[in-house]
């Protein structure tokens, strides 16, 4: 069942609806359909709240630079709709260099991580080792790691294995995600050990196991993975801040502050590119939301 | 299953259940087994060991020099630390950084609940508003404070506009330091609600309908409804939700780092922003490292202390 349908499942089932034909129920249905719009009406202030600012971001990238920050009046759209806001940050910036890398960086990061998150985790839920705990606590322990506090000595191997300078000084620090490997062992101890002895039993090594009984079993938590390994290598920005010093290698984030630093407060360049930031990961989470709530109910998060 | 019921966030023991004795009765193919089980894990933990670990230690290293921008330090013990102690800077840091997490965390968990409570009833064009609500967790969190910076500018802001058009006197969101800090905790708040509000989706599915049922059977309306089963049943979700989200309170860093910079006057400044500049601005890396090991200190206490008490719950329930 897909979750749209268990949502609405849970929501038309009982707490609204025990059928009845009392005397009662048509003034039972007059403030249930009262108490509808009432949340309605709270959703919808809450979902504006929630987008307002993402409009006004909007607003300001398609208008000219003083209609809507400069005048007296209050504004609140364009009178015209104008492209020179994009037209002057493409102008001055290396921005389609700076959206490759992005992608590049956030495709090359996700491969790695979830791959390293499936094959750890999997170990973590199914197999028997010395260490186990010792070695889960301690990738669980660096969830609490800011990077800021170990930024000089992580600068200090990046630069001293000749990676400075190259995509791998963004991609190999962030590439071993300790919440990936947590959600993909919780998603995997419910993997019915069972299956995976019968496997076993026909013959199939480890590997295969894994590769055969294991990874088909488990999409709905590759989802949730690549989902959240992509949005937070697109979104990163502490540790690119301080392993990326030169301009062609920039990714989008580092760029919104490097433009922001030329522009000041030219909010319409700014917002403008900071459009080509948000854009497209909106678009893939809007698309891919179903899948990550079920992918996370699975997960054991609940 | 024995697993199952431990199939839940932060309270489960990792390890399977009987592993001690069965370690020494040697299964046939545990050798194996376990070797399999450290290829699997070779990759995650090589990347950890070097990009992680070795830093930390590295970290700790240099938090015991007396660094003054290039070069090697001077061993210098626990100098740096005796510092911090008498800096009042690093105080404030310290105060703002747990006043932002008591300040975002319950608004944002809050938010979240109400949002998706609602959400888990039957509304018009529900699949919208949940998009809306969840959009802006797809914003970076550059691009957050720069939005951020486009509302709250004092003087062409649009916020302060809308004040001033129905009769308010506008606020001085950059000048002052209590506005600046409602800056940052409200561009969070925005920020983060969407994150909370899709794990209490998540966790509302494993609330069968069936509970409900008893409860309006037993004459409960919707607000105890809510108060007596849907709070506690969520009782696991928001735990996992209050260590996750004192957590990212506790490494706030761009947010505010590009909304306010940390100012006005270090009115904003948190723990991280704070040893981000000390470290990479003022050269001061020896302490900025100190700094960084009393954060990451404080946040493996919490951690460790949610982590017994979800224990301890456990064996009680």
């Amino acid at each position: 069942m897909s979750i749209h349908e268990r949502l609405d499942a849970t929501a038309s089932g009982s707490p609204l609806a025990p059928p009845s034909v009392t005397p009662g129920r048509r003034a039972r249905d007059r403030s249930r359909r009262g108490s509808a719009i009432g949340r309605t009406i709270i959703v919808a202030v809450v979902g504006l709240a929630a987008v307002s600012p993402l409009y006004w971001m909007l607003a300001v990238a398609f208008s000219s630079r003083a209609e809507l920050l400069g005048g007296r009046e209050l504004r609140l759209w364009p009178r015209e709709v104008t492209f020179e806001n994009f037209e002057r940050v493409f102008a001055s910036f290396p921005v389609a260099t700076w959206f490759g890398n992005s992608v590049a960086i956030a495709v090359v990061v996700t491969l790695i991580s979830v791959s390293t998150s499936l094959l750890a985790g999997y170990a973590f839920a199914q197999l028997r080792f010395r260490g186990s705990t010792a070695l889960f606590f301690l990738a669980l322990a660096t969830l609490v790691l800011p990077v800021q506090v170990i930024m000089v000595s992580l600068f200090r191997i990046v630069t001293a294995t000749g990676l400075y300078g190259t995509y791998w000084a963004v991609i190999l620090p962030v590439s071993a995600s300790a919440f990936g490997l947590f959600l993909a062992r919780q998603f995997m101890l419910g993997i019915p050990r069972e299956l995976i002895e019968a496997a076993r039993l026909d013959g199939a090594g480890h590997v295969q196991t894994f590769l055969r009984v294991v990874l088909p079993l488990s999409k709905p938590l590759i989802a949730v993975l690549v989902f959240m390994s992509l949005l937070s290598s697109w979104n990163d920005f502490a540790w690119p801040l301080i392993a990326l010093r030169e301009n062609r290698l920039f990714t989008l984030p580092i760029g919104l502050l490097y433009l922001q630093g030329q522009f000041g407060s030219d909010y319409g360049a700014t917002m403008a590119y900071a459009l080509l930031n948000v854009v497209p990961i909106a678009i893939v989470f809007l698309v891919f939301q179903r899948y990550f709530v079920a992918g996370l109910a699975r997960s054991g998060i609940k | 299953m024995a697993d199952t019921a431990v199939a839940r966030p932060g309270l489960s023991r990792p390890g399977r259940p009987e592993r001690g004795e069965r370690m020494r009765t040697r299964r046939p193919g545990a050798r194996r087994e376990a070797l399999a089980a450290y290829g699997f894990l070779a990759p995650n933990y090589l990347l950890l060991l070097v990009f992680v670990l070795v830093p930390l230690v590295g970290a700790f290293f240099v938090s015991l020099q007396r660094t003054d921008g290039f070069g090697d330090g001077t061993f210098a013990g626990l100098d740096n630390y005796a510092r911090l102690v008498g800096d009042p800077l690093f105080w404030r840091a310290l105060g703002n950084t747990v006043l932002f997490t008591l300040l975002v965390t319950p608004l944002s968990m809050l938010l979240g609940l109400v949002a998706a409570t609602l959400l888990n009833t039957a509304l018009p064009v529900r699949p919208l508003w949940r998009s809306l609500l969840i959009l802006p967790m797809a914003v970076s969190g550059v691009a957050t404070a720069l939005i951020g910076v486009l509302v709250f500018d004092q003087n062409s802001g649009i916020l302060n506009r809308i004040l001033t058009a129905v009769g308010l006197s506008p606020v001085t969101w950059q000048s002052d330091p209590v506005p600046a800090f409602a800056t940052i905790v409200l561009a969070t708040v925005w920020w983060r609600t969407g994150f909370n509000m899709l794990i209490y989706l998540a966790g509302l599915q494993g609330i069968g309908p069936d509970l409900y049922e008893a409860a309006t059977l037993d004459g409960a309306n919707r607000w105890q409804r809510f108060r007596n089963v849907t709070i506690p049943l969520l009782g696991p979700t928001s735990f996992f939700l209050v260590v996750l989200n004192v957590i990212f309170s506790f490494q706030v860093f761009d947010i505010v780092f590009v909304l306010t910079g940390g100012g006005p006057g270090g009115a904003t400044s948190v723990l991280v922003t704070y040893a981000y500049e000390t470290g990479f601005v003022t050269r001061d890396q020896g302490y900025a490292a100190a700094i960084g090991m009393v954060l990451f200190l404080f946040a493996l206490v919490f951690a460790a202390a949610q982590y017994r008490a979800s224990r301890t719950k456990d064996v009680v329930e």
